[in-house]
């Protein structure tokens, strides 16, 4: 299905990845549909000079399509081939999107709705922040997806419990305590697939049963949702206030109106392609190469 | 295509069309494999990397 660049005249987009997943083979497709010479290229198994003489053994396309489900790793992966390559998302993009503290601050420069959002770096102060923003509230690891260790705590009780576990992993992210004021809400998120200045497909994610996390990834289900003027301008917004590129901008309706609460930068879309129209990885695969055809 | 799990020894069934990178899990016990290679009508695997705390969309 996937040959290598065979053709020199042609453009090349490469897919750099370390586990493919639908979304993967699907941009894959479409790039070769739209025909470019397309290539995947493993980052568990490719090294790259920083400095020496040539980036790698692998050949880089034009343009790069960075989709590491590790943060970390997709993230230093951009930086590097930046050096001669287009990469989407940019190393720039990555490192906010990969940080939830990082996307929370970027969101408020701009002045997107955002909910109310407090850092602490130690149990006692995280508890003290906790007790001053009141329960119940939401505490989130910076870096993380899927909905993995977010977590809603009722009380004082439940937040001391929960913080002293997070104390005893040892991990330095881990003892950065990100606290977010829990928002009543329908039970669903909407999720929106930004590519460039363009919003290819929103979709409400509803919570399964029993859970209170939206995420596709945990069992909650896609419907189409259809966004008027103001949530569409908060959306373009919020994914302007990261820099551009491909991604999800997760939000909340709350009764102040739409709550930017997430981006992210290595957007899974098999669940908005289940509902939507759009063709999305043909859509994604398009706005990359228009990136070198400049 | 056919291949058994080294876990638990139970049948894989890995689609005709699985390319290198894909993932394959055992029916069985659920043990989580890449796809290596695809060659003559054979395929290798091994074990997938493990989920990482930094994994995500």
């Amino acid at each position: 299905m996937v040959k290598t660049g065979e053709n020199k005249s042609k453009l090349s987009l490469t897919i750099l990845y370390d586990r493919l997943r639908w979304e993967e083979k699907a941009l894959a497709e479409e790039a070769q549909r739209i025909g470019v010479n397309v290539n995947m290229v493993d980052a568990k198994t490719t090294p790259l000079e920083l400095v020496g003489n040539g980036l790698t053994k692998e050949p880089f396309g034009d343009v790069v399509l960075e989709r590491c489900m590790s943060h970390i790793r997709g993230l230093y992966y951009a930086a590097i081939l930046e050096k001669e390559k287009v990469v989407i998302n940019s190393f720039n993009v990555t490192l906010v999107t990969s940080n939830k503290l990082l996307t929370t601050l970027a969101l408020d420069k701009a002045g997107v709705p955002t909910p109310r959002t407090a850092a602490a770096f130690s149990l006692e102060s995280a508890i003290e922040q906790a007790d001053r923003m009141g329960y119940p509230l939401v505490i989130k690891p910076v870096i993380g997806s899927w909905g993995k260790m977010v977590a809603c705590v009722r009380d004082k009780r439940e937040a001391e419990a929960l913080f002293e576990i997070r104390e005893m992993i040892h991990e330095p992210l881990q003892q950065v305590y990100y606290l977010q004021e829990y928002i009543q809400r329908p039970p669903r998120d909407l999720r929106a697939i930004v590519v460039g200045d363009r919003i290819l497909t929103s979709i409400y994610r509803y919570q399964p049963e029993g859970d209170w996390r939206t995420n596709i990834a945990r069992g909650g289900y896609a419907e189409l949702a259809k966004l008027d003027k103001e949530q569409e301008d908060i959306i373009l917004k919020a994914a302007k206030a990261v820099g551009e590129g491909v991604m999800g901008v997760d939000a909340m309706e709350s009764d102040r109106g739409l709550l930017v609460h997430e981006i992210n930068g290595c957007v899974e879309f098999k669940g908005a392609a289940s509902v939507s129209t759009v063709n999305i990885p043909k859509a994604i695969a398009e706005y990359a190469l228009e990136k070198v055809r400049r | 295509m056919k291949t058994t799990c080294e876990v638990c020894s139970g049948a894989i069934e890995v689609p005709n069309d699985a390319i290198k990178g894909e993932i394959v899990s055992c029916p069985d016990c659920g043990t989580e494999y890449e796809v290596i290679e695809v060659k003559e009508g054979g395929v290798s695997l091994k074990p997938a990397e493990e989920v990482g705390e930094d994994w995500g969309e």
